[in-house]
């Protein structure tokens, strides 16, 4: 082989490397560097206290709070639709022009911008069924998020729902049960597990959702006490925190609570649906 | 016919009697709607952002707001070519910084990998697309435009215009989406990598060539079109960001003035503006903001379309 040929091919596996090992080093400058900038000023009190001065000092109380409604109502009203949807197109339908139609919108939902969500978010939720919503709240927030998320729950529920093996649905129909029976008692207990992590990969974007959430969910600093009350989550409070107030040490403190919480939901749930359901399969 | 119709009425009324199949049928058109959920939202959301967005078009004349070149809301002057150049430009920039790198990491994690490395670098990169878009916004105006900021100003500080040394800019954009774009890039790039038959690199290399002269010869061209779909993904992702751009790019809804040192020099995108101005803008400002997002969702919409059916094409040639 030509010596230059052995130079440009050195040269070229070099890049390669570089850049495999570089996507891990910029992932661990990112944590890094925000988690050493903010850890100092995460304590109890941080936690615990409420905002001052729009932010700029105190704590995230209310926020922390803020994001645990938005998260829980937003997976109240995505999992049964997204869930339900997946079991349409996997149990109930061959493929044909229904089908096909839903799973092209589903993919189209899926590239659809986060400010598109929010835009529409603030014209349908916030504007015209202010009657019901409230306007800026927690439930058009999480309405807003819900179609944002759907396509994520669908794909993923659907995916847990073709790995179960087809026997077990003929068996079950072979003893008499009637289709729903069958997916309610069968099939869904087998594909459990996958639609879990589904449902968890949903909480980490709902958690970590900024844009549509600025158009709808108000971004009011106090203790919300119903859903119809306007909110603020993590990731919300430290944008509005770095760009209005300018202190970044309490964006800083915020964006490191946001990453544990986002790591303890990926980490965490995902240990817990591998030990309570691996066992049992 | 007539028989077709007394079929369907028998079984309607024998459905009706058995409180079963009444049952199956009340959960089926249950999951059925449940279903239909995600076409009724894709139509609300074209129809409220077209409602809300076209009297600009209609009132201003639909070329002289796509475009106009000047954006003063305040004048009532709607210009959305500042926002469309500023979209684009960073980007394409983003694309220029992030094909080479996510395509290298793809053929390593697919090609040239030990399973060990594999297993340190997959949970990195599915970490890295977990990251919030605000964290990567706050790392890049933190860091990335105080680097930006120190080149702008000790080592092109004779050649750049004074309004363009202040670090937001085109290029800080451009870097941050490249980093968020990575594992849409190297995880569609990687998967196409993979499925190519084994056969076509075995031919290669049986016929003398080198592993990296097979991987760019052969391999490569043949996983073109899921690599296309993985680059066009990854264009309607970084056209459609917003938080991370919002705070590293500066917000100035003008075109640049200094078109050769343009890189360097503070803009707005569509998502930004949208997202800056949304909180207090008054009424016909606010229909001119849902009009930049009618353009963005074309925009966005038309891609992720031309990447489906690329995406379909390639798995019915396979």
């Amino acid at each position: 082989m030509h010596n230059k040929q052995k130079i440009l091919e050195s040269l070229i596996k070099g890049f390669i490397w570089f850049s495999a090992i570089g996507t891990v080093m910029i992932l661990l400058a990112i944590m890094g560097y925000i988690v050493i900038k903010g850890i100092g000023f995460v304590n109890f009190e941080f936690l615990t206290s409420t905002p001052k001065r729009m932010g700029a000092e105190g704590g995230i109380f209310p926020i922390i709070v803020g994001t645990f409604y938005f998260v829980t109502l937003t997976m109240a009203i995505a999992t049964p639709i997204g869930v339900g949807a997946a079991i349409y197109l996997s149990e109930y339908t061959r493929d044909n022009l229904l089908t096909r139609t839903i799973r092209f919108t589903t993919e189209l939902l899926a590239g659809v911008p986060s400010i598109i969500f929010g835009l529409f978010g603030y014209a349908f939720f916030v504007i015209l069924l202010k009657e019901y919503t409230g306007g800026w709240s927690l439930i058009s927030g999480a309405l807003t998020a819900t179609c944002m998320i759907l396509p994520i729950l669908i794909r993923a529920s659907e995916e847990a729902l073709k790995t179960v093996p087809k026997s077990y649905r003929e068996g079950s129909f072979a003893l008499g049960a009637t289709k729903w029976q069958t997916v309610y008692k069968v099939v869904l207990p087998t594909a459990i597990p996958g639609i879990l992590t589904g449902i968890i990969l949903s909480i980490g974007r709902a958690v970590g959702e900024t844009a549509a959430l600025l158009l709808t969910l108000g971004g009011s600093l106090l203790l919300a006490t119903s859903m119809y009350h306007g909110t603020r989550t993590l990731p919300m409070h430290l944008y509005m925190v770095a760009m209005e107030t300018g202190n970044m040490d309490q964006a800083f403190a915020t964006g490191v609570v946001l990453l544990f919480v986002l790591l303890f939901i990926n980490l965490g749930a995902g240990y817990i649906v591998k030990k309570i359901f691996v066992k049992n399969i | 016919m007539q028989t077709g119709v007394q079929h369907t009425i028998g079984n309607v009324v024998r459905t009706l009697k058995n409180p079963r199949d009444l049952k199956e049928k009340v959960i089926q058109t249950i999951l059925l709607l449940l279903a239909t959920i995600a076409v009724f939202v894709i139509i609300l959301i074209t129809f409220f952002i077209f409602k809300n967005g076209f009297p600009i078009f209609k009132e201003h004349g639909f070329w002289n707001v796509i475009a106009g070149q000047i954006w003063n809301p305040t004048k009532s002057v709607f210009g959305f070519l500042p926002m469309i150049v500023g979209t684009f430009y960073v980007t394409f920039v983003a694309l220029i910084i992030g094909i080479p790198f996510g395509l290298a990491t793809a053929i390593f994690l697919a090609e040239l990998s030990s399973s060990r490395m594999q297993k340190i670098i997959r949970p990195a990169i599915e970490l890295l697309a977990g990251i919030p878009s605000v964290i990567h916004g706050l790392f890049g105006m933190v860091v990335i435009n105080e680097v930006m900021r120190y080149i702008q100003r000790n080592y092109l500080g004779g050649i750049l215009p004074p309004e363009y040394q202040w670090g937001y800019s085109v290029l800080s954009g451009g870097i941050i989406l490249a980093i968020m774009i990575l594992p849409t890039l190297i995880n569609i790039s990687e998967d196409s990598i993979r499925a190519v038959p084994k056969s076509y690199k075995q031919g290669a290399l049986a016929l003398g060539s080198t592993h990296i002269q097979t991987i760019f010869r052969v391999i490569i061209p043949a996983a073109k079109s899921g690599i296309t779909s993985a680059v066009i993904l990854s264009m309607g992702r970084a056209l459609g960001e917003t938080m991370a751009v919002i705070m590293v790019v500066g917000n100035m809804p003008m075109l640049p003035e200094h078109p050769l040192y343009s890189i360097f020099a503070p803009i707005s995108t569509l998502t930004a503006t949208i997202a800056m101005e949304m909180g207090y803008a008054g009424p016909e400002h606010r229909q001119a903001l849902f009009a930049l997002g009618i353009v963005l969702f074309c925009i966005v919409a038309l891609l992720n379309t031309f990447a489906i059916i690329i995406r379909r094409g390639a798995r019915a040639d396979a």
